[in-house]
């Protein structure tokens, strides 16, 4: 018997590698991320944040040319998006599509899967405001802010175990935030009996949201690989003052 | 010779010097190939049609059972074997054949509304019409009556080869409302034929037609509507155009007319295009009172070896005037192919505000994917997407047929993986 009792992983990224068009984007990435886990993904602009999610996702595009991810033990080499989907990976995108003639009512039932869906759909329109957009096209000229709602629905609805979230604040008023902030939190903490401990990625820039949702680890992306791990405000607080160029080398950095 | 017998022999004399006319769009077609229609029995009901009949005629929206409506017009090739007024409309619509209506209102036919709304010769369809006994439906709905039940009509073809010619006139006059439904189709035992149909509708003054036709024909069928529609002062045209199955040629470009001021026209259109089908459809729209408003919306997919035109003309005549074209392609097949053809037209209104949108494109492959992230199978995606894609909003549908056009945009759908 174990003396401690190590959480189970629920996704193991090992060496990964990724490449998008002919360049190597990821080249490097370890990350664990146990049950019950909320970590943070920092890291500049273009350094490979969206790219990380999306591999993970399994949009086509991102080459791994190395390395594997593992969830809930399964090797995702070879799953396609709604395979990945259906074991338990749910993703809120930086920049979601806008599907013409598809309604975010019609997407939210899909996402939550069979049987009746009333009482989550009164809910979730209650919660999130979606009363102005559950009967349009999904996506199609939802604000900033309108946009990042319906993909908390969606999720919610989908009710994954893995959560990535891109940029989940970005675009979003104060009031929103708190909105969306509070979403996060009820797809972070299970509310089902038996479904387990959730877990979550979220990437940020500016941590605004971690006012609202409680973060066990950051990282910073840097150069291809995580360089950078530790309490996800001090890195915040410490890029803010050095900028990422010096967190390689910074006193807090516990890789 | 009276005015009447004057006007029909100008309306035979114009149609004979175009029986060998090509139509401007389409294939030409050898009318001598197809026999004339012969005569059928009517009924003194619905209900004793045969159950094939009846089943094939739901499938095109036409309810046997004529639950929900106002009032039913049956036509078999080129015999009215029905029709029928529910009671409570009695006095406020009239639904009979366009031969009755030259029996009983000859003067008011022939000088306002026989064939003064699409010209007998135009093409050799509507000589054809135009010189061969035809029927076809004669609706009037009297000044301020709101008929607010669907009237269905269904023009069946039940035999091989023929060619089903068809005059239909609708009337609403001053500030009536009507929503007619105009089921077009064949016996499943029916292969190849052609259904050449006219159809003259007039409304009037803040009056408002909503107008949906649903066609289902079959791989060797040949159609060729020709429709012309006048909109009086304040009154609304709402034209709605559904065919999702195969057709071997089908040629349709409605014509509306906005003479009255504020008058509007909508054209709705679905179309699928299969196997070998060639669709050429479109519509035209003439703004030529003031504040004249129209928006024409088409939505076309297309496999096989289909091929598919969607046409839009938006005439401005009038400097306050605003209309918009929005046709919208997905091509599915290597072999298919669609042509997208807007065309405006400012005729002496340097007022006039015409715009559109065409495009054909395939489905993005993000939304695709947007779609599998939430656990939805790849072909179920693309099956929600071109679905949705179809389904335009379209005003003035009962329920019952909602559910039938969404249950064929469902089968469509699927098929079209
Ligand atoms: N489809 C693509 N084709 C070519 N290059 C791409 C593609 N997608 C991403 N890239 C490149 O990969 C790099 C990483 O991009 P990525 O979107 O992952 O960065 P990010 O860390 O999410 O940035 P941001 O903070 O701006 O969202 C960038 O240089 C980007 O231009
Ligand atoms: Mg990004």
């Amino acid at each position: 018997m174990p003396a401690l009792q190590e959480p189970q992983p629920l996704l193991a990224v090992e060496d990964l590698h990724v490449t998008v068009g002919d360049h190597e984007v990821l080249r490097g990435i370890d990350l664990v991320i146990a049950e019950g886990e909320t970590h943070v993904l920092l890291g500049p602009n273009g350094g490979g944040k969206t790219t990380l999610l999306n591999t993970i996702v399994g949009l086509p595009g991102y080459r791994v040319t190395q390395g594997s991810i593992t969830f809930k033990g399964v090797d995702l080499d070879g799953l396609e998006i709604d395979e990945r989907a259906r074991l338990g990976i749910g993703v809120a995108f930086q920049r979601p599509p806008a599907v013409r003639g598809i309604k975010l009512r019609q997407l939210i039932e899909v996402a939550a899967g069979d049987g009746e869906h009333e009482e989550l759909l009164a809910d979730l329109i209650g919660e999130l405001s979606l009363r102005k957009m559950i009967d349009r096209d999904v996506n199609m000229g939802f604000s900033g802010g309108e946009m990042k709602r319906s993909e908390m629905a969606q999720l919610i609805a989908q009710s994954p175990e893995l959560t990535l979230f891109d940029e989940p604040e970005s675009g979003v008023d104060l009031d929103n935030i708190a909105v969306v902030g509070r979403a996060m939190n009820r797809l972070l903490k299970s509310e089902r009996v038996g479904k387990g401990t959730r877990a979550g990625l979220i990437v940020t820039h500016t941590g605004h949201i971690l006012e609202y949702v409680n973060a066990d680890i950051g990282h910073v992306l840097y150069d291809g690989k995580l360089a950078c791990k530790g309490n996800p405000r001090d890195l915040i607080g410490e890029i803010g003052k050095h900028g990422y160029d010096k967190c390689v080398e910074c006193a807090i950095c516990q890789r | 010779m009276s005015a009447i017998e004057q006007r029909k022999a100008e309306i035979r004399r114009l149609a004979e010097t175009a029986v060998d006319k090509p139509a401007t769009f389409g294939p030409d077609l050898d009318l001598a190939a197809f026999n004339a229609a012969a005569d059928q029995q009517s009924v003194e009901s619905l209900a004793s049609l045969n159950k094939q009949i009846k089943e094939t005629a739901l499938e095109i929206g036409f309810d046997a059972s004529e639950a929900g409506r106002s009032g039913s017009y049956f036509q078999m090739d080129r015999s009215p074997i029905y029709r029928k007024v529910e009671e409570m409309f009695d006095n406020k619509l009239e639904i009979m054949s366009t031969e009755e209506a030259l029996v009983l209102y000859p003067e008011l036919m022939y000088e306002k509304y026989y064939w003064r709304n699409v010209a007998p010769d135009k093409d050799k369809y509507t000589a054809q019409v135009a010189l061969n006994h035809t029927e076809g439906y004669f609706i009037r709905v009297k000044a301020g009556q709101k008929i607010d039940k669907p009237i269905q009509a269904c023009l069946f073809v039940s035999e091989n080869n023929i060619s089903q010619n068809v005059h239909s006139v609708i009337i609403l006059e001053e500030g009536a409302e009507a929503n007619v439904l105009t089921g077009c189709t064949i016996h499943p035992q029916v292969r190849e034929g052609l259904h050449a149909g006219i159809s003259e509708f007039y409304v009037g003054k803040g009056a408002k037609l909503t107008f949906t036709m649903i066609h289902n024909w079959s791989e060797d069928f040949h159609v060729r509507p020709r429709t012309g529609v006048t909109v009086e002062e304040d009154g609304v045209y709402v034209n709605n155009y559904i065919m999702l199955k195969p057709v071997r040629s089908l040629q349709t470009f409605p014509v509306a007319r906005l003479v009255g001021d504020r008058s509007r026209a909508v054209f709705n259109s679905i179309v699928y295009g299969l196997d070998d089908s060639y669709v050429d459809i479109g519509s035209e729209t003439s703004l030529e009172g003031a504040g004249t408003r129209s928006e024409a919306i088409a939505r076309t997919v297309s496999r096989d070896k289909a091929v598919v035109y969607s046409r839009g003309r938006l005439i401005g005549r009038n400097n306050d005037c605003k209309a918009h074209l929005d046709c919208r392609g997905i091509v599915f097949s290597e072999e298919s192919t669609q042509w997208a053809i807007p065309d405006l037209a400012s005729e002496g209104a340097p007022g006039a505000e015409l715009s559109h949108e065409a495009a054909i494109s395939p489905i993005a492959a993000e939304e695709i994917y947007y779609l599998m992230s939430r656990g939805v199978p790849k072909d179920d995606a693309i099956s929600m997407i071109t679905r949705g894609f179809l389904d335009l909003d379209i005003p003035g549908l009962p329920p019952a047929l909602r559910r039938q056009v969404d249950k064929a945009l469902e089968e469509t759908a699927k098929e079209s993986l």
